[in-house]
């Protein structure tokens, strides 16, 4: 193991270690540590320039019952949920199926598809954007949110892809021959065979996907504006707009509209970092 | 007559094995081609007209790119994505540094390399806003401590020679929270028998790290490597949020000026916006085609 285990250390090393640990975090989690604060803080403490001053009461009730009850953020979130869910069952089925044929099939072409999808999936949205902003609007899918979650199947597509037939070609390749020794049709050894085996990558692709989306904003603002169909991440901009210089409330805004995907990561920990590390740093 | 029926099977089998994969490959290739490929070549055809998005779009040759040369808006962008690019690469060391300092096994410290992860998770809208409020001015956490150190404040964002490196920082915290865990999952898998053997023959410290630690990190470092970079050109969301590309556009970044000037509120230039998108493209290709080079001498060793 390295760096040394520090429980090999002498005993003033490891007080030292412990009390590093808590400090440096809170060092970290400081912009975000100040954003929580804030957002219990009341009204009143903001108005008198009491920023920093411990608050003058603890109005977190109040300043999120305000978000929920009396904002257009239940809306905001609403949409988000509405984009985020059929991308990530879109993009999974999809590249379930492409993942299949790229690992297990032998024909020509093969590669240079896979690459297709490899590279797509990292080029900068802009030289999508005008094409993509036309055909949603000849398609009258404009400010819609599925003109938003079409594109975003198509476009997760390409690294769920990567992903998927990465995984499967590593699965053990005697299993798909067997079956078809045993006459299995090729559809029953997709279905049967090969995704009961892929459970921890779609469980990874979800995870992540709905993380991606979840946080888009890019999009969200080509492709969709106003309360109906905005996505949370630009739905906060304009509930950001309506209470200027409320910071109670644009903090407590700001981590609701932050808390899913949070509680997605720590829910899914296992999955979300073999999904981020490509499945190449096992 | 077991042999006749297995040779008659055989042949719909082969046939079935042809034509299966274009079968399961179909519905995504139509979606990732329509969606993103067919889209890519409309792009660089788009930009050699003038267009307002409504209309007849009208043919002007490569007019758009002669006229980059001469934007002054389009060079401070260009600039600053190279910033972007080189110091965002600070991530790469710093999660290192950050990962060799949580590598370890005392009670706790699974729910701390969680919340030093959780920069990441957020999205960069709320990085954004949280890092406004932290430069603010009037009552940003940042200068009431360089206030209550005796320094003076600093506005950060609205000073023309530090904004961009205001919100790089502020970009930079995601990326190194993400680069942490690459290097944290790439640690478990560092051979320990080498660690051991090494450190018998007195390697320690910085030494180790070099000889020993980082050459069996490299998957880690290349896939480090490929994600901020692909991240340092990507940049918007911070951009948008925090500044708007001010102040006098000088945060401005390739890919924010392009959203600006093909949807801009001043009529939609959509000609123009493409040519700074393909000038944007044309960068990240070199950085694409080393990934797949590196993609492609994998997959032609042996599984």
């Amino acid at each position: 193991m390295f760096p040394k285990p520090i429980h090999r250390s002498a005993a003033h090393w490891q007080v030292f270690y412990q009390g590093m640990l808590p400090l440096v975090m809170i060092l970290w989690l400081l912009p975000l540590i100040a954003v929580a604060i804030f957002s219990i803080k009341p009204a009143v403490d903001f108005t008198n320039g009491n920023y920093w001053s411990w608050p003058s009461s603890f109005e977190a009730v109040e300043n999120y019952g305000k978000v929920f009850f009396a904002s257009d953020m239940p809306q905001y979130l609403l949409n988000s949920i509405y984009i985020t869910i059929p991308t990530v069952i879109g993009a999974v089925a999809l590249s379930c199926m492409t993942g299949f044929a790229l690992g297990v099939y032998k024909f020509k072409g093969n590669l240079l598809i896979f690459f297709f999808f490899v590279a797509g999936n990292f080029v900068p949205f802009q030289i999508l954007m005008v094409p993509v902003r036309d055909l949603t609007l000849d398609m009258g899918l404009y400010n819609t949110k599925t003109g938003l979650v079409l594109f975003h199947i198509a476009f997760q597509t390409g690294f769920c892809t990567l992903f998927m037939r990465n995984f499967i070609r590593a699965l053990p390749f005697e299993l798909i021959e067997a079956a078809r020794v045993e006459g299995v049709a090729e559809w029953r050894i997709f279905w049967f065979v090969v995704l009961p085996l892929v459970r921890p990558a779609i469980a990874a692709l979800s995870v992540l996907v709905f993380t991606f989306i979840w946080n888009d904003y890019f999009w969200a603002i080509v492709l969709t504006q106003g309360v109906e169909n905005t996505p949370v991440t630009s739905g906060i901009t304009s509930f950001n707009g309506q209470y200027r210089a409320a910071y109670h409330l644009m903090s407590a805004g700001s981590i609701v509209a932050a808390l899913p995907p949070v509680m997605m990561f720590f829910a899914m920990q296992k999955h979300f970092i073999a999904g981020l590390t490509l499945g190449s740093v096992k | 007559m077991s042999v006749t029926s297995q040779h008659i099977r055989a042949k719909p089998l082969w046939n079935q094995k042809k034509l299966m994969p274009w079968l399961f490959l179909m519905p995504g290739i139509l979606f990732f081609g329509i969606y993103v490929v067919f889209p890519i070549f409309q792009s660089f055809n788009i930009s050699f007209y003038k267009w307002s998005g409504l209309g007849e779009p009208k043919y002007i040759g490569l007019k758009n790119y002669v006229k980059l040369f001469s934007d002054r808006a389009f060079e401070i962008s260009l600039w600053n994505n190279l910033k972007w690019l080189v110091l965002y690469l600070l991530a790469i060391p710093t999660g290192l540094a950050i990962a060799l300092f949580l590598n370890q096994t005392v009670t706790g410290i699974r729910l701390y390399k969680s919340l030093f992860f959780f920069p990441f998770v957020i999205s960069q809208v709320v990085v954004g806003l949280v890092f406004t409020w932290f430069y603010d001015p009037t009552f940003g956490l940042l200068n009431t401590i360089l206030t209550s150190l005796g320094f003076a404040p600093v506005n950060v964002l609205g000073d023309p020679t530090l904004v961009t490196y205001g919100i790089i920082l502020a970009g930079l915290w995601p990326q190194t929270a993400y680069c942490m865990i690459l290097y944290l999952t790439g640690l478990n898998t560092v051979d320990a028998d080498q660690v051991e053997a090494a450190r018998l023959d007195g390697a320690k410290g910085l030494r180790m790290l070099w000889y020993i630690i980082l050459p069996q990190l490299r998957p880690a470092t290349f896939i480090a490597f490929v994600v901020t970079v692909i991240g340092a050109l990507r940049s918007f969301d911070l951009v948008s949020i925090m500044t708007n590309g001010g102040p006098f556009g000088t945060s401005r970044v390739l890919s924010f000026y392009m959203f600006e000037k093909a949807l801009s509120e001043y009529g939609f230039r959509m000609g123009y916006g493409a040519a700074i998108a393909v000038v944007l493209f044309a960068i990240m290709m070199v950085f694409i085609v080393y990934f797949l080079r590196t993609m492609y001498k994998q997959e032609s060793e042996p599984r």
